[in-house]
């Protein structure tokens, strides 16, 4: 963990549901900065019952919790002041999603955690992917069920690092079985209602996704925003994206989705994303024809899963050039471009100043092998 | 000074009068104005990894004689845990190559090709959303033998209903087994 004069470290530990093990490994973590000789305190944990939970946070100090009177009841909750006052170097807290009682300084925990941060107080803390607000509607769609505690999507923006803890959905169901998730009495009943396996595959698959462009997302505003030495830094340890990513340049024109067919069987054969992009010449009107064509090239990104693109310039090889150093492409796919005409005769063409501004990056112009001549014998 | 300006007059005229008699020019805008503007679209919607070359050869033949665009669509089904919105790449491996090989026969016979894919809960669902979305002249739709392969009996009779278009559907003869796959692509796709 870095060290900071200012907001402290947050780390979060992200699971697609109970019982991967997020808490056990916030713990171990704990345990580790602990045996490396930090101050670690845990300011909430949840065990949910569970023996190897406990078992792990003993030798770890355990802040109390508070009472706090809610009409006729006396809750328990995080005692933020008091772990204020405790300072402690790294502090464990569970299950950032959860809603605390009226009364307390916040009405959520990751508000509490932003005060936890900014007095310099490093943070390792838990979540499920389905607490995520702009997943809400989408894992409930999936699995029947709604979440009501949410939190916002710019939670996991503000983390340092989002690790993913993850287990085979038959792993977590065994587990559950074996009473290791929730007590004997509660197990029949998660069984048959959230934790069915065509659940748990579904919210794996969102989390892991989530983690993805979590990643991609810091690696951009990296490159873009980043200083040098952290530009440098990156170079040096993960130049770009793990394996490569395409890039199909297309114009609203029929023609285009063949491009864009071919540029993802090979991004398919690569293992790899595809981003389609579009420059639009600024304060041009698109006409009719080009609105539908835009339309059908919207569809059929979305369905192939490509991510379309649509930028304003009229520095067609310089926005080319941008996006692509933004988006980490290796490789771009363009069609052939029309006979030129006029002064436009004297220009360098697109794939030279392409080659010329992305070195080391591949420029690839797709035939129309719809027109080729059969070969005669 | 004037005797210059006259001869840079006399320059640009000529140069004029020479663009406008230029043989490639002229041909050029020629074919501009003899280029027939397909405004009819026919829809051909197919799903599975072929289909019928009938129905194919029938629905280019009708876009070559009235000057329309053909519109070969690939309709593919998102189960219900899915949203619909989601993408369908094992579908695509299969209806991708089959539409590449569609659009090569059709423009290497003349015909002007825009595709489109859609996707919905079942085919039908799929084929609805695409006529909602765009206008269509004809629909020309290759009926199935299998209702899990494609648009079968009440499909079609719902596309009756509901398109508004003339609804052209061809059920092949069993022993016409003549298909258009994925096999058929030139060069690798």
């Amino acid at each position: 963990m870095r060290e900071t004069s200012e907001r402290g470290h947050y780390k979060i530990f992200l699971g697609m549901a109970a019982g991967v093990g997020k808490t056990y490994r916030m713990l171990q973590e704990g345990r580790a900065e602990l045996e490396n000789g930090r101050d670690v305190a845990v300011g909430l944990l949840e065990t949910h019952g569970r023996e190897d939970t406990a078992r792990l946070a003993e030798g770890l100090e355990l802040l109390p919790r508070r009472r706090v009177a809610y009409r006729d009841q006396q809750l328990e909750e995080m005692d933020l002041p008091g772990i204020l006052r405790r300072r402690p170097e790294v502090c464990l807290i569970d299950e950032l999603a959860h809603t605390n009682a009226p009364g307390v300084e916040h009405e959520k925990r990751y508000e509490d955690i932003e005060d936890v941060l900014a007095a310099g107080i490093h943070v390792i803390s838990t979540v499920n992917v389905q607490h995520l607000e702009s997943l809400n509607d989408r894992i409930a769609e999936l699995t029947g069920v709604t979440v009501r505690e949410t939190v916002p999507d710019q939670v996991l923006g503000r983390a340092d690092e989002i690790v993913m803890v993850d287990v085979s959905p038959e792993a977590l169901l065994d587990r559950l079985r074996a009473g290791k998730v929730y007590p004997a009495a509660r197990i029949d009943a998660a069984l048959n209602n959230f934790f069915r396996i065509e659940n748990l595959a579904a919210l794996r698959e969102v989390a892991l996704r989530q983690v993805a462009e979590e990643v991609e997302a810091k690696r951009i505003v990296t490159n873009v925003i980043g200083t040098r030495a952290d530009n440098e830094l990156l170079t040096e340890a993960a130049p770009q994206a793990v394996g490569e990513r395409l890039m199909a340049l297309v114009e609203p024109y029929p023609g285009a989705q063949r491009l864009v067919r071919r540029a993802w069987r090979s991004a398919q054969r690569l293992g790899s994303q595809l981003d389609v992009l579009w420059i639009q010449r600024p304060g041009r009107r698109l006409t009719i024809e080009q609105e539908s064509c835009l339309q059908a090239l919207r569809t059929l990104c979305s369905v192939l899963g490509a991510n379309l693109l649509v930028e304003e310039s009229d520095m067609l090889a310089d926005c080319v050039a941008r996006v692509a150093a933004q988006r980490g492409t290796t490789y771009i796919l363009l069609g052939r471009s029309r006979e030129p005409r006029g002064l436009a005769r004297l220009q360098t063409p697109l794939p030279q100043q392409l080659m010329r501004r992305l070195p080391g990056v591949d420029v690839r112009i797709v035939a129309d092998r719809s027109l080729r001549h059969e070969a005669t014998p | 000074m004037i005797a210059a300006l006259a001869l840079i007059a006399g320059a640009l005229g000529g140069l004029a009068v020479g663009l406008a008699v230029h043989p490639r020019l002229r041909s050029r805008r020629r074919a501009r104005e003899e280029r027939p503007i397909a405004t009819r679209q026919i829809l051909l919607p197919f799903t599975g990894t072929t289909l019928s070359r009938r129905a194919l050869e029938a629905a280019m033949r009708l876009a070559r004689v009235e000057g329309a665009t053909l519109m070969p669509a690939f309709l593919a089904t998102v189960p219900l845990h899915q949203s619909l919105e989601s993408p369908v790449p094992k579908q695509c491996a299969i209806g991708m190559p089959l539409l590449e090989a569609i659009e090569q026969r059709a423009v290497a016979e003349g015909v002007p090709v825009d595709a489109r894919v859609e996707r919905g809960r079942s085919y039908r669902h799929a084929l609805s959303r695409l006529l909602e979305r765009e206008h269509f002249d004809r629909v020309i739709l290759s009926a199935a033998d299998d209702p899990r392969t494609g648009l079968y009996g009440e499909d079609l009779l719902w596309a009756i209903d509901h398109a508004d278009a003339e609804v052209m559907i061809l059920r092949p003869a069993p022993q016409d087994t003549r298909v258009v796959s994925a096999g058929g692509l030139r060069g690798h796709f």
